[in-house]
């Protein structure tokens, strides 16, 4: 019942050597699934039926212009936000990685890492198990003051994991870190939700990091999803695959930054 | 004039300049540097201390004005030889200390109320607000007519001084708290509860625990204003006793007494902030 246009790529020129197959998720359960949500601020539709279903295990990113109501969207996935109207249905254990850290300055690392976290015995042991995934195992007891952004950055992954999600959101997370950094956090992050297998989307304005990965890239626009691609290309993915430019100069059409005149726009 | 593009540099080498390098600094001379600054910063108290003395001792200044620094420490032996000293700084301490704990107890609830939740600010803050531009010591009398002379006026004094500082940087460090922080603690399930105690709280602390030494600071001027209705004990009884016998020396050793008393409490306040605040570093301590 779907009502998203689906818009299939060409198949990317097939890799040399063994790599693995594009994954498929129509097996799993769902673990994100919109109707027709509109969410309205004033007289503006922000988002004006949105449909979309995201499976166990699957990675979508969600491109769109500023003001295209991306983060809008992930904040009612998140519960942060109501939509006005249509049906949204989440998992319970959801977690989010906003684009600052959003740590406690008060609390030690372990204590943030497990800020929702009923206080007990095990509560420290999960902490450290959660910081070990993310590369940083000594340092549960510093302060986030003595932080790096990018360390922040990943106790504030750390939190998001020890919750166990479901379902995890990711708002723009890796934008105010530099490239090195990013470049690190990408690999990171594909590496944890390939282990854990969470729903994850992913909010950003970087349609190459979208490409490198996501199972599926979404175009938001005009308060609806205008495109919805499966990324046919195999992991890991390298920018000088054809594939990888293909998609990318369809996407930056799609976001109206380049590209062939755009048929949908008048 | 207009700015004319130089033509193509000839071949050649370009003038080149030498940048200085670091001075290198020798811990020794880094050791006198440090002393010559300290001697000059303490060169003016001193002068003053001599001058003072000098005075005082040339008989220029009648000691009945201004007696002579070396009075005022012989003050000091004649009020600790019979224990004075001590029954004194006693009474005004428990007295400041006592104001000051309810006060701010008060003011503490009276801020988080307000902070945390929209009907205490509406019910609260705006009288609250007036009645903070009330100066305290223009209460005295009618402190008087309420609780009489005796050492509950003295303490309801400080305690209504004490009240405003703590609940202004309460309230204000509760509404300070980055509304960010607290929606990652609505998305990590954190309920109205363990959001206030988990999150605004320990991040507010700074603003509460500037309020308390703000209220220490008018702990002690309302323990001067209030040691001077009918004093029995107590810094205010020495000083009303030595205006009384025209002991000028004791009224001097008696105000720095107070001071002294100010620093103390300064002192301990800092203590307190840097033992509850260990995440903030030194830096915004010194």
């Amino acid at each position: 019942m779907s009502s998203l246009s689906l818009a299939r790529l060409p198949d990317p020129a097939p890799p040399e050597g063994p790599s693995r197959a594009p994954r498929r998720f129509d097996d799993e359960p769902l673990a994100v699934r919109l109707q027709g949500v509109r969410r309205t601020f004033g007289a503006r539709a922000v988002i004006n039926g949105v449909d979309l279903e995201v499976r166990r295990g699957e990675f979508v990113s969600l491109l769109g212009r500023s003001g295209t109501g991306k983060t809008t969207l992930l904040r009612i996935l998140a519960g942060l936000d109501q939509a006005d109207g249509g049906e949204a249905r989440v998992p319970q254990a959801r977690s989010v990685v906003f684009q600052e850290p959003r740590l406690v300055p008060a609390k030690r690392v372990w204590r943030n890492v497990t800020l929702g976290h009923r206080r007990g015995r095990e509560t420290r042991r999960i902490a450290e198990a959660a910081l070990e995934e993310v590369g940083l195992g000594g340092h549960a007891d510093a302060w986030p003051r003595t932080l790096s952004g990018g360390e922040a950055q990943r106790v504030a992954l750390a939190r998001a994991l020890a919750k166990e999600p479901s379902l995890l959101l990711l708002d723009e997370p890796f934008a105010a870190l530099d490239a090195l950094t990013r470049i690190r956090m990408h690999d990171l992050v594909e590496q944890l939700c390939r282990r854990h297998r969470p729903a994850v989307v992913l909010v950003t304005h970087d349609v190459d990091e979208a490409i490198l990965l996501s199972d599926r890239v979404l175009v938001l626009a005009d308060g609806g999803i205008r495109f919805d691609a499966q990324v046919e290309l195999a992991r890991p993915r390298g920018q000088t695959e054809p594939g990888f430019a293909a998609l990318r100069a369809r996407l930056l059409a799609e976001l109206g930054v380049a590209g062939p005149a755009d048929p949908h726009h008048a | 004039m207009t700015y004319a593009p130089s033509p193509a540099p000839a071949n050649g080498p370009l003038a080149l300049v030498d940048l200085p390098t670091r001075p290198k600094v020798r811990s020794a001379a880094d050791a006198f540097v440090r002393g010559r600054r300290f001697a000059s910063r303490a060169l003016a108290p001193v002068l003053i201390l001599v001058v003072w003395q000098l005075s005082s001792a040339t008989g220029w200044v009648d000691p009945l004005v201004l007696p002579s620094p070396t009075d005022i420490l012989a003050a000091y032996g004649e009020l600790t030889a019979d224990g004075e000293l001590y029954d004194a700084l006693q009474a005004s301490l428990a007295r400041s200390l006592t104001g000051l704990a309810l006060g701010g107890f008060t003011g503490l609830l009276l801020g988080l109320f307000a902070g945390l939740w929209r009907v205490g600010e509406e019910l609260f803050d705006a009288p609250l607000q007036m009645l903070r531009t009330v100066p305290f010591i223009a209460m005295i009398p009618l402190f008087i007519i309420w609780f009489g002379i005796g050492e509950n006026a003295k303490i309801a004094l400080i305690y209504a001084a004490t009240i405003f500082p703590v609940y202004l940087n309460t309230y204000a460090g509760v509404r300070g708290v980055d509304s960010k922080l607290i929606e990652a603690g609505r998305v990590f399930d954190l309920g109205p509860t363990r959001i206030a105690l988990r999150v605004i709280l320990p991040t507010a602390l700074p603003s509460i625990l500037v309020g308390f030494r703000y209220s220490a600071g008018v702990a002690l001027l309302a323990l001067v204003a209030a040691e001077q209705i009918n004093a029995r004990s107590g810094i205010g009884y020495i000083l009303i006793n030595a205006n009384v016998n025209q002991r000028t020396d004791v009224i001097v050793a008696g105000i720095i007494l107070y001071a002294v008393l100010g620093i103390v409490i300064d002192i301990v306040m800092r203590v307190i902030e840097r033992i509850a605040l260990p995440w903030r570093g030194k830096l915004v301590l010194a």
